[in-house]
Order: structure tokens, then sequence, then C-alpha cells
């Protein structure tokens, strides 16, 4: 057996805010080398559970364990060794993008060289510009950079794309991919479905305090068994009986040219395609609707995540 | 443990973000220039009966001195530290392995370097540009300088930390500064104030800095100003304890 050794270990994890219980008893693990995707609608607990784990928080019952110390009480040898981004973030205006590098630089014991993490992050040119001049996308960046300066093994981001325009937020993404190429292991937070099937390894999805659901986004999508919806055009005339034959395939509904094929299962489309192929029907405009990580949450609460 | 790396690189940020704060600049290092040069042109020196025969500016000198260390203290040091508090700043630093005893240490010096630069340009005008006379001792003025600013600084500490919001400190800071000013005799003297006033005045910590530098400005020796010392470092003592127990990142 060759499991891969756990960076994060949290068990009955609660934390309460006077009568409101943030986070309810909150149990997962987060392997080494894996994104991990922590998503939910705003105010479902997912930055005060990042908090706890972080160690800025007092948990009011349960235990967490990072890199195998204690959040709060080792705080200074485990700061050594993690990156953290947060959602809220905040530096001097008018300090310089160079300095601040620098400064959080001689915070750690062995830090890279801070020159190089600029590059790597595209802001070289802007090293002598005060940190309040940059774009949302670039304090962003440097943000990244600052939680990279100490070359950490675990790199937590809560909501690193929230409040960028779409540019920025693709190169947030290829960012995050790089980081997680590097070998390290990213904990990462998000309102964005979209985001956490991109990035993410394997996703907790979080409602109300407590996790709902935690596994891969496909297996999380695949236990749905939510339908998949192929749709096409065709010209002339078919036979709609050739396609309600094909494995998977549990409705098939015409309107005028317009064919609607429900059904279920990954290899569905190639099925229906190659029945389509056999029996020589011309088709075009062809489409699939695929369930999302948004199905997922409107199946296991019953409500859009963005209600 | 103070971390001597960490330490270096914060003062020296800390003094150059300090410089590029034109409010900060106009507070500590112009203001007080510039009061002093109206006077200067506006009134000059000439010795008035009601000072005891000296003139004006012998008179007011110290007390714009002084002036330096009440605003950095009561005003900017505590707006700044909650303005960074509330951004959000102090808890960038919190995700990191520096000590909070490194971090106030690095804000410490640096308030305080700019505190003893601005009393240092508002006696080396008063000195060389008006030819003021100075009767004192350096040692003994600059240990009643340095005093004097880290006594301000404790008090500026406390407030830092129990001040919640940048708001709140602006408004507080303000409140407490103005009647200070006014009080302490930093820019009116106090023989011309009623006699209650000037008893009131005596429970004010910066009337402390005034006669302080005051006196050894004209001579004194320290231990001519016993009760102003015991002030100032029981403001130093009780500062540094209050600033440690309620000192906040968030």
């Amino acid at each position: 057996m060759c499991e891969a050794k756990n960076v994060i270990e949290v068990d009955g994890l609660v934390k309460r805010y006077g009568t409101l219980t943030a986070v309810d008893n909150v149990s997962f693990a987060v392997r080494t080398g894996e994104v991990f995707g922590m998503v939910g609608p705003n105010g479902a607990g997912k930055t005060t559970t990042v908090e706890c784990i972080e160690g800025l928080r007092e948990p009011d019952q349960g235990t967490v364990r990072v890199l195998g110390m204690r959040p709060g009480v080792d705080h200074y040898s485990l700061a050594e060794q993690i990156g953290i981004q947060f959602q809220v973030d905040a530096l001097p205006p008018r300090i310089r993008v160079g300095e601040v590098l620098e400064l959080f630089a001689s915070f750690y014991s062995s830090p890279l060289d801070w020159r190089q993490l600029l590059d790597q992050v595209g802001l070289t040119a802007k090293e002598r510009s005060p940190f309040a001049t940059l774009s949302g996308g670039q304090k962003q960046r440097v943000f990244i950079a600052l939680a990279l300066v100490n070359d950490p093994d675990l790199v937590f981001m809560d909501e690193p794309t929230t409040g960028l325009d779409p540019q920025s937020r693709r190169a947030m993404w290829e960012m995050i991919e790089d980081i997680r190429t590097r070998g390290k292991t990213v904990f990462l937070t998000t309102h964005s479905m979209e985001e956490a099937e991109r990035l993410c390894d394997r996703v907790a999805i979080m409602d109300s305090g407590r996790i709902v659901a935690l596994d891969t986004p496909d297996n999380l999508i695949a236990g749905l068994k939510a339908e998949i919806r192929v749709a096409f055009s065709i010209e002339g005339q078919m036979d709609t009986e050739i396609l309600s034959d094909v494995p998977g395939v549990t409705r098939v509904e015409q309107h005028g040219d317009r064919i609607v094929v429900h059904g279920s299962g990954t290899k569905l489309l190639g099925r229906v395609v190659s029945a389509l192929e056999s029996s020589a029907v011309s088709f075009s405009q062809l489409r699939t609707e695929e369930p999302g990580l948004e199905d997922v949450f409107l199946a296991l609460t019953g409500r859009r995540m963005r209600d | 443990m103070l971390q001597t790396r960490s330490l270096r690189k914060l003062l020296a940020t800390q003094v150059k973000l300090y410089l590029r704060e034109p409010i900060a600049v106009f507070f500590t290092l112009f203001m007080p220039v510039a009061l002093l040069v109206m006077l200067g042109f506006i009134i000059g020196n000439e010795p008035v009966p009601e000072l005891g025969g000296r003139g004006h500016l012998d008179a007011n000198l110290p007390g714009y001195a002084a002036l330096v260390i009440g605003i950095v203290g009561i005003a900017g040091v505590p707006i700044e530290t909650a303005t960074r508090r509330e951004a959000g700043i102090l808890r960038r630093f919190r995700a990191t392995p520096l000590r909070p005893l490194t971090y106030i240490a690095g804000d410490v010096l640096a308030n305080f370097l700019m505190m003893v630069l601005g009393v240092v340009a508002v006696f080396l005008l008063g000195r060389f540009g008006f030819g003021v006379p100075f009767h004192g001792s350096l040692p003994s003025l600059a240990l009643g300088v340095f005093l004097s600013a880290a006594a301000f600084l404790s008090v500026a500490y406390v407030l830092g930390s129990v001040l919640p919001t940048a708001r709140v400190a602006t408004v507080v800071g303000n409140f407490l500064l103005f009647p200070m000013v006014v009080l302490s005799g930093a820019v009116v003297p106090q023989q011309i104030m009623p006699e209650t006033v000037q008893n009131v005045a005596k429970l004010v910590p910066l009337t402390h800095v005034v006669r302080l530098f005051g006196g050894l400005w004209s001579g004194h020796r320290l231990s001519e100003h016993l009760l102003e010392i015991f002030v100032l470092g029981g403001f130093l003592v009780v500062g540094v304890a209050l600033a440690a127990r309620f000192f906040r990142w968030e």
C-alpha cells in the first residue's frame, strides 16, 4: 500500500462565533502534492476553516495537524514552511514591489531569490512601482509571490481570483497549476465551481459549516448520475430508433430538425456519434451539456451556489 | 527573540515609507520648522519683559521641539498603527515567522528616528538660523530628548493598540492632541494662563516635555528636573507594559 502522506489532518473541527456555529464538526485530510479545493457559497465557513488550519484562529473543538505541527502552538516553525495568500490582503500603499519582496524574504531563514520570484510572477517591470499603483491582478500576483518567497511545501490560497478580470483570472490559474507542478501542495478555497473543476485534484464542498461531499470533481459529478444531453441538427430525415438502442441513452426528443439525446455515462457522446455515422446521417451543430460541480451543489443542498 | 536581519530591513523600509508620506513629513519635519521660521521673521527675538527678559524665540524654541514629540506620539503613530491593522497589513506580517517584538521594535526605532530628526531640525534652525543661544549641556539635552521620545512612543503604542479603527484613532488622537498642545505651553506660554488652567496643565504629559526641554536648553541640570523625568519615565514603563499586553495584529 503506497498512500501519500497527509500534509493536513483535520479532525472534528468546531468554531463558533457567539451563537453561530461557523464550522460544525469538520474532518478531512489533504494529501501531499495535490491541489485541494474547498468550495461553497460565501458564509459557508471556508475561510474560518482555513484560518484554523493556518493557526490564525483558535478552534473551539477538534484537532488540526499541519505538516505534523500544531497550528497556533508551533506558529513560528509552521510559518517557515507554509505560504498564505489571504482573501482580504493588504500592504502599505507606498511600498515598492521590490521592497516588499525583499522585506518579506528577510523574515524567513532560507528564502528564495526574490528577483527570480518576481520574474516568475511576471512583475519584473514593476519592481520599483508603489504597490497602490498596481492593477488588481498585479496586486494578487504580489501576494502570490509573498506566499512563495519561503519556498513553502504547502500554499494556502483563499479566493485568489475573486474580483479579477477574466484575463487575470486565467493567468492566476496558470500560476496555480505551475505551483502544483513544482511539487507543492495547494489548499484552495473558492466559491467558483468552474475554478474548482479546472484546478483541483479533490474538492470538499462546504455548506453551512459542514462538508457535504469530498471527492475528485469527476467522481462528484459521476456520483450525481445526472443526465448528459447531446443535441445536434440533422439534414433530411432519420429514424430515431437507431439512437434509442445505443447503450446509455434514456430518451430521444425531436423538435423539427433538432434532435436531443438524453442519457448517461462517459462514453455517451462517442456512442451517439458513431451510431449516426454508421447510419450515414449527416449532422451539424453538435453540442453536449454535461453536469458540473454547480449541479453537484444543487443536488446536495437543494440550492444554487449563487443564491 | 529579536530577528536582527528582519529588524534592519523593517527599520529601513519604515523610514523610507515615512519619508514618502507627505502628511507625516509635514507634521514632524516641516510644520514645527515653519512655525519657527514665521515666529523668527515676524516677531524676532528681542527681549520681552513679560517673558522675564527673554525673547520670543528663546521662550518658544523648546516648545516647538516638544511639539514634534507630541504630534508623532499622540496622532501620527496611533493613526498609522490603527490604519495598518484595519487594512489587514499587520495580518500579512502575522502570516510570516516575524515576531511581534521585532515588528514593534522596527516601527518604534523608525518613529524614534523621525522624532529625533524633527527635534534636531528645530533646535539646529533655532540655534544656527536665528542665533538663539544654547546654555545647556548637549548630553543632558540629548538624554531629555531620548526619554521624551521613548515615553511618547510607548503611549503611542498603547493608543495604537486599544483604538480599534483608523477613524477612531484619528478622532481620539486629534481630540487629545489639540488641548494637550495648547495646555502644555508648547505654543502658548503657560505664564499667561489662569492658575487653575496651569494646575490642570500639570496633568498633561506634554507639559513635562516642554518644561524639560526648556530647562535643559537654558542650562538646567537633569537633577533639577526630577519631576519631569519621573513623570516621563513613568509613562514609558506603564506604556510599554500596557502596549505589550494589548498590542493586536488584527
